[in-house]
């Protein structure tokens, strides 16, 4: 229904000459119309209350409130060219509505002279204005004269003259908006939770939600001057966390990521699910033979695009349930998703290597660096979680990998346990922002005491995984950091930390096709220059999971290597080390809530100010 | 985790016997070992074998591939896991048709109707591995005719009593694997 509002509103009433010859064929049109009209029940209330009003008010006033629209030259075209590109934006988000839409602007173009039609005062009223000399936008009225007129000597004058006759125009409007708002709510896209109508339909939310966004696109040239930028934000945060179901928290977290628009795809989404893809287990079989197998079951596939992978398939659609064929019970293949590939292939495992995946199940990406491997050297499958490794041991021997250990850990344990691998993979556990599709619970579970204490675990443990490597292997050395998460906490604050804490570390490329660098500064926090080796994924982009990798080349021995602390000793240490670290590098530092209280007291007080509230007397009246 | 018994290997080996025969002697190597963790035995390189000291018992919870296990009254039973080790040394094959796949992947015996090929001079009893079309193992159990008996039964009559499938990767994942 916005949406339906909203091309109401934008189409231009005609020009003069237009609406006369109109007038000529609107006898004809008035009989088809009768049938129209009972589908197109909102032109018609709006027509009688516009019948209403005529017959109470005076007839010039009442056509400018109706019309806040008509700009003049100047700004005309931004608010036109707006609102095209949203429809069309929104179009193409929702296909299915595509039909629909364009019925609705054909019935609405009748209506519009179907209303003229109706109200014969409508053409005096069209002509006193005409006199007063406010223009109506309509493009051929532009192109004819007025364009002409417009030239070097003149532009400041004229551009003076459309200045008043905005203001006249705006002050007209914000008149109009009290009288009517419900209508106008499209056009205000600020407006406060009460001015909210209860149940709104939540196709206007995603029309002010992309509305809000073009505005913040292009902010100094279409945001209303008197609003600032926070104003903005702060709706199109309400309105995610209302059409999309996140918490205010975690919409916060995740839209500071990225620019406006590509926020609203990353949520977008999010609502999406991935494609199914499975790995063609090589210790096995080969990609084409499965490939083929698997055809001949009725599986629609083709192998992942981007050609970065060369064990990948992507299913489009399937007769039969992929993960119970006699091709996926012999291992052949495993379901896993693309993004799982990636750390794998970053670690790029050699035959013969002693390799450590600190937490393995439910054994994808074990079994894959024990298939490149080509079940040669040793992989030591560790996860902390004793149920969780069933399934990992499950894979394991499905896909009949043979130079695997799996062993129930806590991985801060290692290097105590055993140390000197020549590689480690740590797929850290994380908050999963980035795998909201496949487990939307992240939308509403996560809390500001998960992004410290998760952040807090990944440090220890990539600590333990550079410890527990060998810096002297001759093919390796490698560390790979990897999470399916997409906050900075997570990834770079956390490979930062590592940098810092072991400088016998360094950052390489991942040697990874695809991916977006990572940050080396966020929100005035500053990382190492080297952080822009590691790799971003998200979802609106690769259509992968969001992910991180990050890949570590250890340079040299470090006296931590034989560390012989448990993870409780570690733990506590990290507690004891977390006092101080926070203060120097304000990375979640204690809160001191009092201290605190003050200043957002002050900065309440101001956003109120901003919004022109006097916030004494808001203060009295909740009292 | 240690090596076997004389009395456990004695128990392990008769049942690998039974599927691969003579075979077994290629599994007994320099390199590779079966070693008992809790009441598993695993088949696994001498190398990871080692390695795998360093893990304790209780943290310990596989390695290399899992033949089967003691069960409480002191035999061993071979687990579907053992199929990548049994496949390649078979003695006694069966193939099955596609359209015996499923029905035997969900736990069925094979009947006669779904018989593919079958090796030659397959005694009555003796343990024999499935396999489908493509010579993808899908399992192993007992004949219950020999080759010969097996042309002059009805098409619904059981030939081969089902002891393990690969669909227990689904089914049993949760006891299989504890």
């Amino acid at each position: 229904m916005g949406s339906r509002q909203l091309k109401n509103r934008q189409r231009d009433p005609p020009t003069l000459d237009e609406f006369k010859s109109r007038k000529t064929k609107s006898k004809d049109k008035k009989r088809d119309s009768n049938k129209k009209r009972s589908l197109e029940t909102e032109g018609e209330s709006k027509k009688q209350k516009k019948q209403k009003k005529d017959s109470k008010s005076d007839p010039v006033k009442e056509k400018k409130s109706k019309k806040p629209e008509p700009v003049t030259k100047e700004e005309e075209e931004l608010p036109e060219v707006d609102y095209d590109a949203l429809a069309k934006s929104s179009k193409a988000l929702f296909d299915d509505e595509e039909e629909e839409d364009k019925n609705d602007d054909i019935i609405s173009d009748d209506d519009l002279q179907d209303e003229f039609d109706l109200e014969q005062e409508y053409e005096n009223e069209e002509e006193e204005s005409d006199s007063q000399g406010i223009k109506w936008s309509d493009d051929d009225e532009y192109s004819d004269d007025d364009i002409e007129k417009l030239n070097m000597d003149n532009i400041e004058e004229l551009s003076a003259k459309l200045d008043k006759r905005d203001k006249i125009i705006e002050e007209e409007a914000e008149l109009e908006l009290k009288e009517e708002h419900l209508q106008d709510k499209i056009t205000d896209v600020l407006l406060k939770d009460e001015e909210l109508e209860e149940n709104e339909d939540l196709t206007t939310t995603r029309t002010r939600m992309l509305e809000i966004v073009k505005i913040l696109e292009n902010f100094s040239q279409l945001a209303d001057p008197t609003k600032s930028r926070s104003q903005y934000t702060d709706r199109l945060l309400k309105d995610i966390v209302k059409y999309f179901g996140y918490t205010e928290f975690l919409a916060e977290k995740l839209f500071q990521l990225f620019s406006p628009t590509e926020a609203i795809e990353f949520f977008e989404s999010n609502e999406v699910a991935r494609p199914i893809t499975i790995r063609t287990n090589t210790l096995k079989t080969k990609r084409r033979d499965l490939a083929q197998s698997l055809v001949n079951r009725g599986v629609n596939l083709q192998p992942i695009p981007g050609n970065w992978s060369k064990t990948g398939l992507q299913i489009f659609e399937s007769s039969i349930p992929v993960g119970a064929t006699p091709e996926y019970l012999s291992g052949q293949y495993i379901l896993q998703a693309a993004s799982s590939f990636l750390p794998c292939i970053a670690l790029d495992p050699q035959e013969g290597e002693r390799i450590l995946d600190m937490a393995s199940a439910p054994g994808g990406k074990t079994t894959y660096i024990s298939a490149m491997m080509k079940n040669t050297g040793v992989v030591f499958a560790n996860d902390f979680n004793a149920k969780r490794t069933k399934s990992l041991i499950a894979n394991i021997h499905r896909l009949g990998c043979t130079n695997t250990i799996v062993c129930n850990y806590d991985a801060r344990e290692f290097p105590k346990v055993i140390g000197g691998f020549d590689r480690i993979l740590l797929d850290a556990p994380c908050t999963g922002t980035g795998v909201i599709g496949k487990d939307p619970n992240v939308k509403l579970n996560r809390t500001t005491k998960d992004f410290i204490d998760i952040p807090h675990l990944q440090k220890q443990l990539l600590l333990s995984a550079i410890d527990s490597v060998d810096s002297n292997s001759k093919t390796g050395g490698v560390i790979v950091y990897s999470t399916c998460s997409v906050a900075v906490e997570e990834d770079e604050a956390v490979i930062d930390y590592a940098l810092r804490k072991r400088p016998n570390v360094k950052l390489v490329d991942t040697g990874l096709a695809i991916g977006k660098e990572a940050f080396t500064s966020y929100r005035g926090k500053k990382f190492h220059k080297s952080v822009s080796l590691a790799r971003r994924y998200y979802p609106h982009a690769y259509n992968v999971d969001g992910f991180f990798v990050a890949k570590f080349v250890k340079t040299g021995p470090s006296k931590f290597d034989d560390n012989k602390s448990s993870a409780k000793e570690k733990e506590y240490m990290a507690q004891k080390e977390l006092e101080v670290e926070g203060i120097i590098n304000d990375d979640f530092a204690e809160f001191d809530d009092d201290e605190d209280e003050k200043y957002i007291e002050k900065s309440k007080k101001d956003s109120l100010k901003k919004k022109g509230i006097n916030p004494k007397s808001k203060k009295s009246r909740s009292d | 985790m240690r090596q076997l018994t004389e009395d456990e290997t004695q128990k392990v080996f008769e049942k690998l016997a039974n599927y691969i025969g003579k075979n077994i002697k290629n599994l007994i190597n320099k390199d590779h070992v079966f070693r008992l963790q809790k009441d598993r035995v695993y088949y696994v390189s001498k190398m990871i074998a080692n390695y795998a000291t360093s893990i304790a018992r209780d943290n310990l919870m596989s390695l290399g591939i899992c033949l089967g296990k003691f069960t409480k009254t002191g035999k061993f039973r071979l687990h579907v896991t053992s199929l990548q080790i049994l496949a390649p040394l078979a003695k006694y094959k069966i193939w099955i048709k596609p359209n015996g796949e499923m029905p035997f992947l969900y736990g069925n015996h094979i009947l006669k109707a779904h018989l593919s090929k079958v090796s030659d001079n397959v005694p009555e009893h003796v343990g024999i591995i499935v396999f489908n079309e493509k010579d993808i193992p899908l399992g192993f159990g007992v004949s219950s005719k020999s080759t010969n008996d097996i042309k002059n039964v009805d098409p619904t009559s059981i030939i081969v009593f089902r002891q393990s499938d690969i669909g227990e990767y689904l089914r049993d994942e949760d006891t299989l694997f504890a």
